[in-house]
């Protein structure tokens, strides 16, 4: 059974157990652009919630991930390091940065659940 | 009677696209591949005496085999960069209105002053007895910056507008740490160049962005909530990046120094008020004077160019190493520190600033004088507003004018046209000229920053106004594609940068084209 | 005034359009206390032969590098320019261009400067240069910034050979960082222990080749103990034509190697504007300051050339960018690389060992005089003499008689009496062998 949540930044968290998968959504790639370059950090580093986790640029944009919740890092997509496009391509499933193992779950509380996150990206249009 | 004789000398109305030749020029589109592509081994575009006989003292340390340099003779060399240069645009030959990048005439005179032997063949640590033409010109330029800005300090070393930047951010850290007071925040606007918060940020301070209001300004109550006794400094462009002045200028000096803090101005932008608004008058404590925009030292594709610096009474004392100063005996350099009064922040890079600059700067100055530096200056600012009145009603300008030397331009205009920015500017591309500047600054959507400066005729604005004005009417009109497939007549179409960006190649390499012979 | 089209008729006409009744209209927005009356202070316009005379006069003043015997190096150098340089780079398509932004119509800018990055990595030695930065000393403190990025640590050890002004700069730029800059004292003798003071704490250790005494080092253990303990070599080189006869940085194991391209393609004119070389390797490439040119292909599949990995720029990144850097030295790297191609690789190498085999016989003659003393077993073209009398005065004496004999090391450091009577020689293929014995001649007569 998993859950995504999402943050005011554009990133997904996929829930399973204690371990989150984190990535960016697709309407962050398609602000973005083109993305040219992933920086994912060592396994084993451990985060706060809000640190910056990763970076990721496109051709005229960089942004930071900021982990959305604490927690150790467990695996980063090494496939997404070799190919970027994949963030493009498939943002919210193949393009996935790293997986954390959450320190705190009560921090996901305070993310947003699908729907909230919808009515979040329309009201920036 | 048509001549039947000789030659056609009217169109035959054959026309059609020319095969390419064998490289791919046409007519005189000629390509031109790299010099690494071309070379012979033991060809040279140089003779030199041949080795004197004797033995090398390179400590067993000579070079190991081939460097891979290509071999062109002279006549190849020169061939190659006269091809080369043919794919550029440049000032020279047409309207370059590039916002915030000040593209005016660059004087020929300038060129051969700097290239007098007394300047050009001067060795930076000559005994000073043999360099008083060269410390007494620097010192002349530095006196014509002073009263151009009425500011008692001018530091010349600085490089470019982005070092100069550094240097000042740097002697107010040191008048503030002399002080006593660790401050450690930065404020820039939003609309600010990046090099400012980059700047700061090297200086080791926290970057703070102020938004901009409403009319493209800065707020004093935004302004005013974000002063505190932990700020250092506010950065400012004035004229800033939208081409307007910041009318509220000298309350916002005033905010700023109430607070204890530093008000840096950018001068990137001195070139619209210069010699008629002196920043010493406007309350700001440094600004740095981009010599090649300002002073029209050549852009030379991105470089060299010059930034000294101006300091109030309060940051003189930090300026860095070395520094002129007249003597007993006639100019001097103090190159170390120590001198009484003076607490430099240390030295911004080798030897005693753009020499090269200098010259051309003075002898722009100089041409211009007092009365024609006012006059360059309005001229910029009269074309940019002639710009901005001639083209409201078709395209969207962000702010109500009057404007300073720069016209700005949102996107709104091209809204459901499906043209965007970027392909308006490819278009006026195809249409002979150097875009303006696109997608800067920040603070206003697909901006289009047009700076014409004081070299353009009222008929060559008439040209450009016409052209985007037809532009404008065809992208509403619905020529979409024609935007999409802009530029086709440049020497290249669109590139790819994402695929430069994702796979970069940003050298040659033997085993992708030809070999190194 | 020559250089404004606008007609008097022109400015009302356009004031018109504008609906403004005059200039000062357009001003209105500058508070009018600041608004000048009248113009400042200043000599007003003058015609292009009043200027041309009233500058020309100053430099009159200076005596010109080429007026007679010259042997001053320490970080600029006087060689030959081929005429065709000067002529290439004073095309309007080159003087009068911009940073290539467009690329459409930037393809001459943009393929020189892969050309230019072509030619600094090659020669020395490394895996990708950028398009240049400022000068010698600013490349160098670019480099020791990055050093401390890639490595998370804050100490850099800087060589006692490495140029004051590189020192320098380095060490202003470091002191608003919170971190350390370890300088140590002017290292005369080329024996300067660097391997001892290498600790896990150490960002990098920066020396130069030849030092700035001319003292040529193998590099290769010094590379291995920096790798050893986590720390990058940077190797400054302030004479660039020495890597046509100098084993290359890179092939020493050098992390980062930065130059001062002046020597090639640029006259000495006082200082600036000179050429920041930069190259190190592909691992550290996100972390390099300053523009790239990269390759690509365009629409119709034609190769083209574009500015890239930009997301690392102030323009993108803002206050955490790589580096505040906004542009290169697009002409002076323009200079640089015309020069280059058309020495290539035989007139290089052959130009740095003719500079270098006129040094040996000058050093050799110099070095034989009574009380004189040479310093370098091995050097490039840039040697030290040890003179029995303080240096500064002979040179100045010396340059009375039309002789710029060299730079003595008390002009860069002062204070360090040691050094006071050090002389520092360098020899050019300018140099001819009467310039060499009219040298030798003054110094003999001048001790």
């Amino acid at each position: 059974m998993s859950e995504t949540r999402y943050t005011e930044d554009h990133e997904w968290i996929r829930i399973e157990g204690d371990l989150g998968t984190i990535g960016i959504t697709d309407y962050a790639q398609n602000q973005l652009g083109d993305v040219v370059f992933v920086e994912l950090p060592e396994v084993g580093r451990t985060f706060a919630k809000g640190d910056e986790a990763a970076v990721v640029e496109s051709v005229k944009a960089a942004s930071e991930i900021f982990a959305p919740v604490a927690g150790e890092v467990v695996a980063v997509n090494q496939a997404l390091v070799e190919n970027p496009a994949l963030a493009n391509q498939d943002a919210q499933g193949e393009g996935w940065f790293l997986r954390l193992r959450i320190g705190n779950a009560a921090e996901l509380g305070a993310l947003m659940d699908e729907g909230a996150y919808k009515a979040f990206v329309e009201g920036l249009a | 009677m048509l001549n039947r004789q000789g030659r056609e000398s009217a169109p035959t109305g054959t026309s059609r696209p020319a095969a390419a030749g064998m490289p791919g020029h046409r007519g005189l589109q000629l390509e031109e591949p790299l010099s690494f592509e071309q070379g012979q081994a033991g060809r040279s575009g140089v003779d030199l005496p041949p080795l004197p006989v004797g033995e090398d003292c390179l400590g067993g340390l000579a070079r190991q085999g081939e460097i891979g340099l290509p071999g062109l003779s002279e006549p190849q060399t020169v061939r190659h960069f006269v091809r080369l240069s043919r794919q550029n645009y440049a000032i020279d030959m047409g309207a370059y209105p590039l916002g915030s990048c000040t593209m005016k005439h660059n004087p020929r005179l300038n060129e051969k002053l700097a290239r007098l032997p007394g300047f050009a063949d001067l060795h930076p640590l000559q005994p000073l007895s043999t360099v008083q033409g060269a410390l007494e010109l620097i010192d002349r330029l530095a006196h014509w910056l002073k009263i151009l800005t009425n500011m008692p300090a001018v530091a010349m070393s600085p490089a470019a507008g982005a070092h100069g930047e550094l240097c000042g951010l740097m002697t107010i850290r040191a008048a503030l740490a002399a002080a006593g007071d660790a401050r450690q925040r930065v404020l820039v606007p939003e609309s600010a160049h990046g090099t400012n918060p980059a700047t700061a940020a090297i200086c080791g301070y926290q970057v703070e962005s102020i938004p901009a209001g409403p009319d493209g300004r800065i707020e004093l109550a935004a302004l005013t909530a974000r002063l505190g006794p932990d700020v250092a400094a506010l950065m400012l462009t004035n004229p800033n990046t939208c081409g307007l002045f910041e009318n509220e200028i000298l309350a916002v000096a005033e905010a700023v120094h109430a607070a204890g803090a530093y008000f840096y101005c950018d001068g990137a932008n001195f070139n619209a008020i210069v010699g008629r608004v002196r920043p010493g008058d406007l309350g700001i404590d440094a600004m740095h004077i981009n010599l090649h925009k300002t002073f029209s030292t050549p852009h030379g594709g991105g470089g060299p160019g010059a930034g000294p610096v101006v300091l109030s009474e309060r940051l003189a004392p930090f300026a860095p190493l070395p520094y002129v100063v007249h003597g007993p005996q006639g100019f001097r350099l103090v190159e170390q520190a120590g001198e009484p009064g003076h607490a430099p922040i240390g030295r911004m890079k080798s030897f005693h600033g753009q020499m090269g600059m200098f010259v051309r700067a003075l002898a722009y100055m100089m041409s211009h004088g007092a009365d024609g530096l006012a006059q360059a200056a309005g001229d910029a600012v009269l074309g940019a507003n002639y710009l901005l009145a001639r083209l409201s009603d078709v395209m969207s300008a962000s702010f109500p004018g009057p404007c300073m030397h720069e016209a700005l331009f949102d996107d709104r205009f091209l809204k459901d046209t499906g043209v965007t920015t970027l392909d308006f500017a490819k278009a006026l591309i195809d249409a002979g000229y150097h875009p303006m500047t696109m997608y800067f600054p920040l603070v206003v959507h697909g901006a289009l920053l047009f700076e014409p400066t004081e070299s353009e005729s009222r008929e060559s604005l008439d040209e450009l106004i016409a052209t985007l004005r037809r532009l404008a009417a065809a992208a509403q009109a619905g020529a979409v594609e024609d935007f999409r497939a802009a530029p086709r007549y440049a020497p290249r179409r669109r590139l790819d940068e994402t695929m430069a960006a994702r796979k970069p190649v940003l050298r040659w390499r033997p085993a992708q084209g030809g070999t190194a012979k | 005034m020559r250089y404004l089209p606008l007609t008097l008729d022109d400015r009302q006409v356009m004031l018109a359009a504008i609906g403004a009744a005059d200039l000062d209209a357009l001003y209105r927005d500058v508070p009018a206390s600041a608004r000048l009356k009248a113009p400042v202070d200043l000599p007003m316009h003058a015609g292009e032969m009043a200027v041309e005379r009233e500058i020309g006069a100053l430099a009159a003043k200076n005596r010109a590098a080429g007026q007679g015997p010259f042997f001053l190096g320490a970080g600029a150098y006087r060689h030959h320019i081929p005429a065709a340089v000067d002529h290439l780079i004073q095309r309007s398509e080159f003087l009068t261009s911009y940073t290539p932004y467009q690329p459409e119509i930037a393809q001459g800018t943009l393929q020189y400067l892969f050309e230019f990055q072509s030619q600094v990595a090659l020669i020395t030695g490394m895996e990708v240069a950028n398009a240049s930065l400022y000068d010698g000393a600013t490349a160098c403190a670019e480099a020791v910034l990055m050093a401390l990025r890639v490595t998370r640590r804050k100490r850099a050890i800087l060589s006692g050979g490495l140029h004051p002004h590189y020192r320098e700069t380095v060490a202003t730029a470091l002191s608003f960082m919170a971190e350390e800059a370890l300088l140590l004292p002017a290292d005369a003798s080329g024996a300067e222990d660097l391997l001892s003071r290498i600790d896990p704490e150490t960002a990098c250790v920066v020396v130069q080749n030849p030092t700035l005494f001319g003292h040529i080092a193998d590099l290769s253990s010094l590379a291995q103990a920096c790798h050893d303990k986590g720390a990058l070599l940077i190797v400054a080189v302030s004479e660039v034509v020495s890597l046509g006869a100098v084993r290359p940085p890179g092939a020493m194991g050098a992390d980062i190697v930065v130059a001062e391209g002046q020597s090639i393609g640029l006259p000495l004119s006082f200082g600036g504007p000179y050429l920041g070389l930069f190259a190190t390797r592909e691992k550290f490439l996100r972390q390099m300051p300053g523009r790239l040119c990269g390759q690509t292909l365009d629409e119709d599949g034609r190769r083209g050339f574009v500015l890239t990995l930009s997301a690392r720029e102030q323009h993108i990144r803002r206050e955490k960018a790589t580096s505040n850097i906004c542009t290169n030295c697009g002409l002076c790297a323009l200079a640089f690389c015309i020069h280059l191609t058309l020495l290539g690789e035989a007139g290089f190498t052959h130009l740095a060992r003719l500079n270098h085999r006129l040094a040996a016989q000058a050093a050799a003659r110099l070095g034989a005089l009574p009380g004189v003393r040479l310093l370098n077993s091995g050097f490039f073209n840039e040697f030290t003499l040890a003179l029995p009398v303080p240096a500064a005065p002979l040179v100045e004496a010396l340059a009375a008689q039309g002789v710029l004999a060299g730079v003595p090391l008390s002009r860069l450091y002062p204070d360090d009496a040691a050094l006071a009577n050090l002389l520092l020689v360098a020899v050019t293929e300018t140099n001819s062998s009467e310039d060499i014995d009219r040298l030798a001649a003054a110094i003999a007569g001048g001790l």
